[in-house]
């Protein structure tokens, strides 16, 4: 193809998603599309799969019979969405196996929220009213986003993650109006999870290198920071309804815009996070991976098994 | 207190479920694909479904102020009554298939006779969870098949587990006080009368996943009557943990 009908199906391209046309795999797509959108993608996968860890960590602990119940379907809830996601993410032309490797070898991210040990119960709270609460301010944009599979499994992603995030302020809710321990038990949690809940939305503005491109393919439609201002809009008030306090000397409603100003966030820590360096990094790569490790035999197991069934059904039509 | 066989019995049923589902819940975001981990989940979430129902209704017929949490969370270990075939732990995922098949089979046949149970409460539970149970069963059947007849190395493993766990399986027929009492009332299940049936069943899976039925000359027992294997402490420790910490919370 000559640069010059390249240029053509590009615009072609660039005035369909300006039409809100939606993108389907088989369309003609610019190869930068397709990467970030795989890019994107697996990482989103990447962060529910990973996540289920932290969570996890709890299940066997859960202190009721109803929350050991609701932590397994919220855990299950998150692999499924895993698994929307690769899928929607594989009609992009990558496998699982290579989504995989990437995770496992590094090269690809996922939300290094998850990066930080759940330590107490009240974490399964606060990363049910934080963290998914975050969670949805960067997804439901996603609903209306370019590519077709990935706005289609962003709809019934975003309705769990709202139930989740309700399940998560009701877990807060029944320690606030429980004893002075299991309230103290809240506010240690708010205190851990208040920061990195707040540097899930992302780099400022300044410093975030994706956002003008993504915008362009509704990849994005609110900047890090304008997600960032609504989320804590949105929480301060919450908190407040559960008796709370947020661990920001700074943070003051703002009459004039409207919205709470609020105190600096330490990006050394979320550097050092996203590098890498985290509380809990190690040990959720080193979980993920000796997993898939552990289970080569299974998986090589079953695919003989398959192999020999299709082979008996050959000999079958044969004879 | 007029019940404590119907109790004793219902907690025979219901602690399995917990134990097994606990041990399967350890397993979440863990497992070897990602449609292992969601099956495996759901089966615990099944289990502990069916518990809760059985829980509430033995806190029912206990009164003084029972609940379910209360009978799940804060027995002593002696007092546990599940088979010490659930509590085995997660060695490798042929165990997990194993022990899930050698219970589901009997689990599924003790379901379908519960349903005839003239305590119209466990009927209705049960009549719930055959659904679910026969799910479990299918799963885990299909999985002892594949590892079984899969690679040379699978077969070895899986032939391992159900080498360890056969032990365990006499003890699904094994019958306490409370068991008698119930079968004479008609509200529990002979199980003796289906034991052929499970072993004919099992063995025959067995074989078609190219496996050796073990040999049975001794089974090891005792859970039902609350002398569990070493592992039960760390099950319960951890499955403990909240209720034993903070006591008398509500969460």
């Amino acid at each position: 193809m000559s640069n010059e009908q390249i240029k053509n199906l590009e615009e072609i391209f660039e005035a369909r998603i300006a039409r809100d046309e939606k993108i389907e795999p088989k369309d003609w797509m610019p190869e930068k599309y397709r990467k970030t959108h795989i890019r994107q993608m697996s990482q989103h996968a990447h962060s529910e799969i990973v996540g289920m860890l932290p969570e996890g960590n709890w299940i066997t602990r859960a202190p009721s019979l109803r929350r050991k119940a609701a932590l397994l379907a919220k855990v299950q809830d998150e692999a499924g969405h895993g698994l929307y996601i690769y899928s929607a993410c594989e009609t992009l032309g990558i496998s699982r196996d290579e989504l995989y490797e990437q995770l496992h070898s590094g090269k690809a991210k996922y939300s290094s929220i998850f990066n930080y040990p759940t330590v107490t119960w009240a974490d399964m709270g606060a990363i049910g009213w934080l963290v998914d609460g975050a969670a949805i301010i960067n997804q439901v944009p996603l609903c209306n986003t370019s590519f077709g599979p990935y706005a289609r499994a962003m709809v019934r992603v975003c309705k769990e993650e709202s139930f989740h995030q309700r399940q998560g302020f009701e877990i807060m809710l029944k320690l606030c109006n429980g004893t002075p321990e299991q309230k103290e038990m809240a506010q240690d949690a708010l205190n851990r999870w208040w920061w990195p809940s707040l540097m899930m939305l992302g780099p400022t503005d300044a410093e975030s290198i994706h956002t003008e491109q993504s915008m362009k393919w509704k990849l994005k439609r609110k900047s890090n920071d304008e997600l960032r201002q609504q989320f804590i809009d949105q929480t301060v008030p919450q908190a407040d309804i559960l008796g709370l306090t947020i661990p920001d000397l700074d943070l003051k409603f703002n009459e004039k815009t409207g919205s709470y100003d609020f105190g600096e966030i330490d990006w050394d820590e979320f550097w050092q996070v996203v590098k890498g360096h985290g509380p809990s990094n190690k040990k959720r790569m080193k979980d993920r991976v000796g997993a898939w490790e552990r289970g080569a035999w299974v998986r090589d197991a079953a695919m003989a098994y398959a192999e020999k069934q299709e082979d008996k059904k050959e000999l079958k039509k044969v004879s | 207190m007029k019940h404590t066989h119907l109790y004793n019995y219902i907690l025979g049923i219901a602690d399995n479920s917990l134990i097994l589902a606990q041990r399967l819940g350890e397993l979440c975001g863990h497992g070897p694909t990602l449609e292992t981990d969601i099956a495996g989940t759901n089966i615990s979430l099944d289990l502990i479904g069916q518990a809760r129902n059985y829980y509430q209704y033995a806190a029912k017929i206990k009164g003084e102020g029972k609940t379910e949490d209360g009978i799940a969370f804060l027995r002593l270990e002696r007092d546990y009554k599940n088979v010490l075939l659930v509590e085995q732990p997660n060695e490798h995922f042929g165990y997990v298939m194993g022990r899930q098949y050698l219970f589901d089979v009997f689990h599924l046949l003790f379901m379908n006779q519960l349903l005839n149970s003239t305590d119209e409460t466990l009927a209705a539970i049960a009549k719930k969870g055959i659904k679910e149970v026969s799910y479990h069963k299918r799963f885990s059947g299909d999985w002892v098949k594949r590892l079984g007849d899969g690679t040379q190395e699978s077969n070895q493993k899986m032939q391992e587990a159900i080498d360890e766990l056969w032990v365990y399986t006499d003890e699904l027929f094994d019958q306490t006080e409370a068991d008698k009492a119930m079968i004479s009332e008609g509200i529990g299940i002979d199980t003796s009368k289906f034991k052929e049936v499970y072993y004919t069943e099992v063995s025959a899976l067995l074989k078609e996943a190219t496996l050796e039925v073990p040999e049975r000359k001794y089974f090891i027992k005792g859970g039902k009557k609350g002398t569990h294997s070493e592992h039960m402490g760390y099950i319960l420790a951890e499955m403990q943990y909240m209720q034993r910490t903070y006591p008398n919370m509500e969460w």
